[in-house]
């Protein structure tokens, strides 16, 4: 076990830092914990961070040149002959480029293959389209075995790369480019893969955010609260498969009205975990979704993409009012049935 | 000379059985990749008994040598050789294709003990033997990993990024077997899609490539002692074969990529591999 002192970096670190240069240092303490940790990239070393464990471990990285398709391959390879490959790329690569290595040499061999993918969403704004990675979640949502991890800041991140440790099997973790503000203080708040966090508490609505949309669902959440008399929930979904059926469903008991918000498309994302829970639960509830609509939205600044498609604060305060005032049909025996 | 006379003769007649046995899955299935499985019988039986440092009762054995079959469609003719070198009972070839059971045509290396890893979609098992051969150097271990491709599946950009990584690591413990019977679904390699001068290509990728007849198995046994031996650079067999080797009405036909086989023609093919035996 480690504790704060082996550690290379420390709360101070998690401050300044992107959730990329967190995790090059996190995967470097593990790497002495875990001698079979090996590392893998495709020419994004630097870009990726994961450069930082290769500076430490040079026999155990591997770099593999602009071919993602293989490094995925090879990294089944690896996991195969009894190794743990961390592999890293950006999520557009990783979700698409590779895809069918991913899901058929990984996700079907049910191999302990742990994939760290940059640049979600919209965070590589101005790369557009080509690099952006909007599909992300919904197409690996959909592969057997794999646990989906998107942790909210640089805490998480941290928590997050070193507890898929404990999977025995594929786990894809998203992060940003950086930049994302943090919102945990400290370690000590209860992460696990596949429990939701409650961030505030709230009888109103329920804010259902992952990734870096936490930050902003928490901003919109205090200023309601504080400001127009609302109880906004708030729900860190870090993991979105398997989702917490239980938080989601417990939400829409207490507060029968419901926000998802994801730096993805609205189809197969969040939202769409969340809504195949509420469907299936067969309640009625106010229920919307935020995020990139059915379009490939331009380039630029990432924040400003997050403003254009409503998944900032202020986005979020002005969907929260509109869900407020919508109808929906109310079972007498509401809460008996759940 | 590698092979000895009775070495010879015993490997021959294993050889030969296998073929028949493929035939009797062929049949017992309602359909299945013959052709690819028929061209590529003789180098599997070369390495399964004489090359490959394996134990069947222990498939999970750490140390051993790992056998990938790149081209997954040849599943049928694996299951054969896998089963004949006692990993497994042949009672589960009677179940080939079944829904639910063990063998399917494309092998599941969570379920058929002796597959190192599920194929099938073509151009993914060499980046696995590459992971492998990079897991041995890693973990000092000193296995060696033995991959078979198809040609038809050499038009996958993703085998010539695994050649490219393969040479740049110098993975001298990877042997890679091109299984090169000249035909794909549509038609011949070389009017479907150009694949020559393929011996090139690999020498070019940095692989010490050598050409050998695929069905002469003294030829073959050198070739395999040549590469095992080889250090510095991974080696490449091109191996000259015949799609459907062994059944006249098969070789050399590219609609016998995939079929059934009624007991009559069941009959009529295990005459042929016999009187070619």
């Amino acid at each position: 076990m480690e504790t704060a002192s082996t550690l290379t970096w420390t709360i101070y670190d998690a401050d300044k830092m992107t959730q990329r240069e967190i995790y090059g240092l996190v995967l470097t303490d593990l790497g002495r914990q875990h001698p079979k940790i090996v590392g893998l990239s495709a020419d994004l070393a630097k870009s990726t961070k994961i450069g930082t464990f290769g500076d430490a471990y040079p026999d155990r990285f591997f770099n593999f040149g602009i071919a993602e398709q293989n490094m995925f391959g090879a990294a089944a390879g690896l996991a195969k002959a009894g190794l743990i490959p961390f592999v890293s790329t950006m999520s557009a690569f990783a979700s698409m480029r590779a895809c069918e290595f991913v899901r058929t040499d990984i996700c079907y061999q049910n191999l302990n293959v742990k994939i760290i993918a940059t640049h979600g969403g919209m965070s590589f704004g101005s790369g557009g389209s080509t690099h952006h990675a909007n599909e992300d979640l919904s197409i690996i949502r959909a592969f057997p075995n794999l646990t989906v991890v998107a942790p909210a800041d640089t805490i998480e991140t941290a928590l997050a790369v070193k507890k898929c440790m404990d999977i025995q099997g594929p786990v894809y973790i998203r992060i940003g480019r950086g930049f994302e503000p943090r919102i945990y203080e400290s370690e000590e708040y209860g992460f696990e893969i596949g429990k939701a966090h409650e961030l505030r508490s709230g009888t109103d609505i329920t804010i259902i955010a992952t990734g870096n949309t936490v930050f902003h669902a928490v901003q919109a959440a205090d200023i309601m609260n504080k400001n127009s008399g609302l109880s906004v929930r708030v729900l860190n979904m870090h993991t979105l498969k398997p989702i917490d059926q239980d938080a989601v469903l417990k939400a829409l008991v207490e507060t029968r009205r419901l926000l998802t918000v994801e730096d993805h498309s609205v189809i197969g994302g969040l939202g769409s975990a969340v809504a195949d829970v509420i469907a299936a639960s067969g309640k009625g509830c106010a229920f919307n979704k935020l995020g990139v609509p059915d379009t490939f939205c331009p380039h630029g600044n990432p924040e400003d993409l997050m403003h254009m498609y409503k998944i900032d604060t202020d986005g979020i305060i002005e969907t929260v009012g509109e869900l407020m005032q919508r109808d929906f049909e109310e079972d007498e025996d509401w809460e008996d049935e759940v | 000379m590698s092979l000895t006379e009775q070495e010879l003769a015993t490997l021959k007649e294993r050889a030969a059985s296998i073929r028949c046995q493929i035939a009797d899955v062929t049949g017992w299935s309602g359909g299945a990749h013959i052709g690819g499985s028929l061209s590529m019988v003789d180098i599997l039986t070369l390495l399964y008994w004489k090359y490959l440092r394996i134990d069947p009762a222990n498939p999970a054995w750490e140390d051993r040598d790992r056998f990938v079959l790149s081209k997954g469609h040849g599943g049928v003719g694996h299951a054969v050789v896998l089963a004949e070198r006692g990993y497994f009972d042949k009672a589960a070839l009677r179940e080939f294709n079944e829904t639910g059971s063990m063998l399917g045509m494309h092998l599941d290396s969570n379920k058929v003990p002796g597959c190192d890893a599920s194929t099938g979609s073509m151009g993914h098992g060499l980046s696995q033997a590459v992971g492998m051969a990079l897991g041995a150097r890693v973990l000092k271990k000193e296995w060696r990993v033995f991959c078979m491709i198809g040609d038809g599946e050499s038009n996958e950009g993703s085998i010539w990024e695994a050649a490219m990584a393969a040479a740049h690591y110098k993975l001298d413990n990877l042997i890679v077997i091109q299984d090169r019977n000249h035909l794909m679904i549509d038609g011949p390699t070389e009017e479907v899609m150009s694949l020559e001068p393929l011996p090139d290509k690999w020498r070019a990728f940095g692989f010490e490539t050598r050409e050998v007849n695929g069905h002469d198995l003294p030829a073959l046994a050198e070739a395999f002692e040549f590469a095992i031996a080889h250090k510095g650079s991974p080696v490449m067999l091109v191996c000259d074969t015949i799609k459907g080797k062994g059944v006249e009405f098969m070789e050399g036909k590219p609609e016998w990529h995939y079929g059934g086989l009624n007991a009559e023609q069941i009959a009529k093919a295990k005459a042929s591999i016999e009187n070619k035996g």
